[in-house]
């Protein structure tokens, strides 16, 4: 609707920033140096009983790993409507972290835009909305892209 | 490993038939025992695997059943570890029997599934990574399924023609074996004019929910021959292992992977250490394998555990599809039953079904389906959040 902005909220709290340029909130084991996402939910390194875990902003860039998409709606609790757009997802490589994170892939791109190894920065994108608000989700968008 | 003896096997067909699980598990029950020639009451213990989708009976299967079979006073287990709850209750079986609790016990799960995608427990959950990949990113099971097939294509060269064979050979395997779903003969082509679901996996490609019930009765050796069973169909291994930290491999239901920045992972993936324990406990090896019975959630996942099972090297497993190798009358016949493809999954019974399928294989009751000469025969699967699920059946 013209002149009505939504607030822009994060679908779920805590796993992402929603400044730009956006983060993943990963966790940083503060004895080892081993990242996990999200930050809380992380199997745990067992040569560090400690298990402590700080805060840690993961890399923006990562290559693709793999990819592939929902053609069919995804149950709930995914909100989906009639409208439902095949979902394209793809697994990322952060190169320093040295793990891969699972992300929507950024509409309208598909899996024929898409190659393994291809380059992808995160962004937020809308996943649902109501009257007030956008739910936002962290998303992959290739590089060469632009904007 | 001390062996046990497997007396009886039984299985209720799986379909969609909408009735409760008790009565698919009851079904197997009896076929199981008169298959071993033996009373219910002979029964010292019962280990139910359990089903989340069916009420508290479900989550109580064991005594579901026992009391549905008429209560003995036998005591009872029901264990729940998703897709690999078979595995599980075959292992506290196992270990009932070897510790000398029991004598005699009855292994059985069954259930009956809703249509559609399995999804998780309803409720806001935003700290169940289960919850958080379908509500964030829509990652259903068949997402992570095609993650892993587009990766086979790039690193080993799999083509949607490889991915297809492997659903064309089950189906022609499934047309003998009257436990199945599903036992119409697919073609290339029916493969490939059926939907994308997860690029680059067809419908067809990829395993629905059923109904069913397996059913196993295990017995330790001196009973066994005290039966009169003088060369008992045995349990050689089982495999229950988790992953090693860090698990570089995304698989469901996680929205990340383990990190290796600070520590190496382990020379074995999960999914190859579920075999290797498997054959570190019966003493035996892939060369000595005559069969397999292996997850295939999708048509490609059922390559990617030819090379996890040791039965070819990394990258090979198209050769061996191609070659006909894992067909009924190849070197190493891969899913002679027909597979999930073929039966669709009815989660705490499918590992069961694989091992029902084993035994009929090595006493050469197969049928139609027969591997001439089967004497070993593996399976392999793997429960959600790090369950793995194996078996090594040998006569």
């Amino acid at each position: 609707m013209p002149g009505i902005t939504k607030n822009r909220v994060p679908a779920v709290e805590g796993l992402f920033t929603v400044d730009e340029p956006p983060h993943l909130i990963g966790g940083r084991l503060m004895e080892t140096g081993g990242y996990c996402f999200p930050k809380d939910l992380g199997g745990a390194d067992p040569g560090a009983p400690d298990g402590a875990v700080e805060e840690a902003l993961l890399s923006r860039r990562g290559k693709i790993w793999s990819f592939t998409n929902s053609v069919y709606p995804p149950p709930p609790p995914f909100v989906s409507d009639e409208h439902y757009q095949p979902v394209t997802i793809a697994a990322v490589e952060l190169e320093e972290e040295s793990m891969v994170v699972l992300g929507q892939v950024a509409p309208p791109l598909s899996v024929d835009d898409l190659s393994v190894g291809m380059e992808v920065e995160l962004v937020l994108g809308t996943l649902y909305e109501d009257d007030d608000n956008q739910y936002l989700t962290w998303q992959w968008r290739p590089v060469d892209i632009g904007d | 490993m001390d062996e046990i003896a497997i007396l009886g096997v039984g299985m209720h067909p799986w379909g969609k038939w909408g009735r409760n699980f008790t009565d698919y598990g009851v079904h197997a029950a009896r076929a199981a025992l008169d298959d071993a020639d033996l009373d219910w009451r002979e029964v010292g213990f019962i280990s139910g695997a359990i089903t989340v989708r069916c009420g508290y009976p479900g989550y109580v299967a064991g005594s579901t059943f026992a009391r549905a079979l008429g209560f003995t006073g036998a005591q009872v287990a029901s264990s729940y570890s998703a897709c690999a709850s078979g595995a599980t209750a075959l292992a506290v079986a196992r270990g009932q029997i070897l510790s000398g609790v029991c004598d005699v016990a009855l292994v059985v799960g069954a259930d009956t599934t809703p249509d559609g995608f399995l999804a998780p427990n309803a409720g806001r959950r935003p700290d169940d990574t289960d919850w958080l990949r379908f509500h964030l990113v829509g990652a259903t099971n068949p997402v992570y399924f095609g993650l892993h097939a587009r990766r086979r294509m790039e690193l080993h060269g799999a083509t949607r023609e490889d991915f297809a064979l492997v659903k064309v050979k089950n189906s022609r395997h499934a047309v003998h074996n009257p436990n199945a779903r599903f036992t119409k003969e697919f073609g290339p082509d029916d493969v490939a004019n059926s939907p994308v679901v997860s690029d680059p996996l067809r419908l067809l490609e990829i395993c629905t929910t059923s109904d069913g019930g397996a059913a196993l009765v295990v017995a330790s050796m001196d009973y066994a021959r005290s039966h009169g069973v003088t060369d008992p169909v045995r349990v050689a291994g089982i495999s229950l292992v988790t992953p090693t930290y860090p698990d570089p491999v995304i698989d469901l239901p996680y929205l990340a992977t383990d990190s290796s920045s600070a520590v190496v992972p382990a020379e074995k993936g999960f999914k190859e250490s579920i075999g290797a324990q498997v054959y570190a406990e019966s003493g035996l090896g892939p060369e000595d394998v005559d069969l397999a019975e292996v997850y295939d959630l999708s048509s490609a996942m059922e390559l990617d555990w030819y090379e996890q099972l040791g039965l070819c090297k990394e990258g090979e497993a198209e050769g061996l599809l191609r070659t006909g190798d894992t067909s009924i009358g190849g070197r190493i016949p891969v899913n002679p039953s027909g597979g999930l493809g073929a039966f669709g999954e009815a989660v705490p019974a499918q590992a069961l079904a694989q091992v029902c399928e084993l035994t009929w294989q090595v006493r050469g009751e197969a049928g139609r389906r027969q591997v001439e000469g089967a004497r070993i025969g593996i399976s392999a699967n793997q429960g959600l959040f790090g369950h793995g699920s194996g078996v090594l059946v040998r006569r």
